[in-house]
């Protein structure tokens, strides 16, 4: 797994790459965790170059999601395609984030 | 194919290793991409839990079987620690709100969804996870 971050005009973006898995989501969660406090605000994670996620992976975002919104913010995800795609929506977690197609599509849906 | 085995310490730091061991058979055997995702995710799941689970006071290991029976690519995943069947799970209520509450039961949810066909069977001592994968 990689995480690169970079800020658009109003939200920290996180585009993660490779595999979430067991191994690898309590190093996102940490990672996450520490730019919220960070930089508080709304947070758009990038799935683009995402491979693979599995339930481990899942509890992770979600424990970032309850952490932005604690701080009174939003989580929105971008780019979540193909198995990935599969894995959120099987779970039912593609109707519990917010979804977008493209990290603009999803700036223009932060407050 | 022929049959192949692997004996690993069931910690989650080895969860590459058993991944690796897994593709190579289901590469061997010719497994399709789509199933590819669907057979890691599941060895995944039935790992990890063996890992978090099966061995309560220690550390013990978990057995990975891979072989091809015609059509299907089957994986079994077995330890010898406590009994526990995944399969017993109740499937994840997944229509409420999940940021109100604590998730569980969403590994098996996946093992039951992505493979073709899935056993639980207790076997001289052993948990056995039997999970089928159709070639494509």
């Amino acid at each position: 797994m990689d995480i690169q971050t970079s800020t658009a005009d109003k939200a920290l973006v996180v585009a993660v790459g490779g595999r979430l898995d067991a191994l690898t989501a309590p190093e996102f969660e940490r990672k996450a965790a520490e730019l919220i406090a960070a930089t508080p605000g709304p947070l758009i994670v990038d799935f683009e170059r995402l491979d693979y996620i599995s339930s481990a992976g899942l509890r992770a975002l979600l424990a970032t999601a309850k952490r932005i919104k604690a701080a009174g913010a939003q989580m929105l995800c971008v780019g979540v395609t193909g198995p990935v795609r599969e894995v959120f929506d099987i779970s039912g977690f593609s109707a519990v984030f917010q979804m977008h197609d493209s990290v603009v599509g999803a700036l223009a849906a932060v407050d | 194919m022929a049959p192949a085995r692997l004996r690993i310490a069931a910690r989650v730091e080895r969860l590459p290793e058993a991944v690796a061991f897994v593709e190579e058979q289901a590469d061997r055997f010719g497994l399709g991409p789509k199933k590819l995702f669907g057979l890691t995710l599941a060895l995944e799941e039935a790992f990890v839990n063996i890992c978090h689970h099966a061995f309560p006071s220690g550390e013990g290991e978990a057995e990975l079987a891979c072989d091809g029976v015609g059509e299907v690519f089957v994986l079994e995943v077995a330890d010898t620690g406590t009994p526990f069947d995944l399969l017993a799970l109740p499937i994840p209520d997944l229509t409420a709100d999940v940021m109100e509450r604590r998730i569980g039961g969403l590994g098996v949810y996946f093992i039951r969804t992505f493979s073709d066909s899935v056993s639980y069977h207790r076997e001289e001592g052993r948990n056995i996870l039997r999970m089928s994968f159709n070639r494509a």
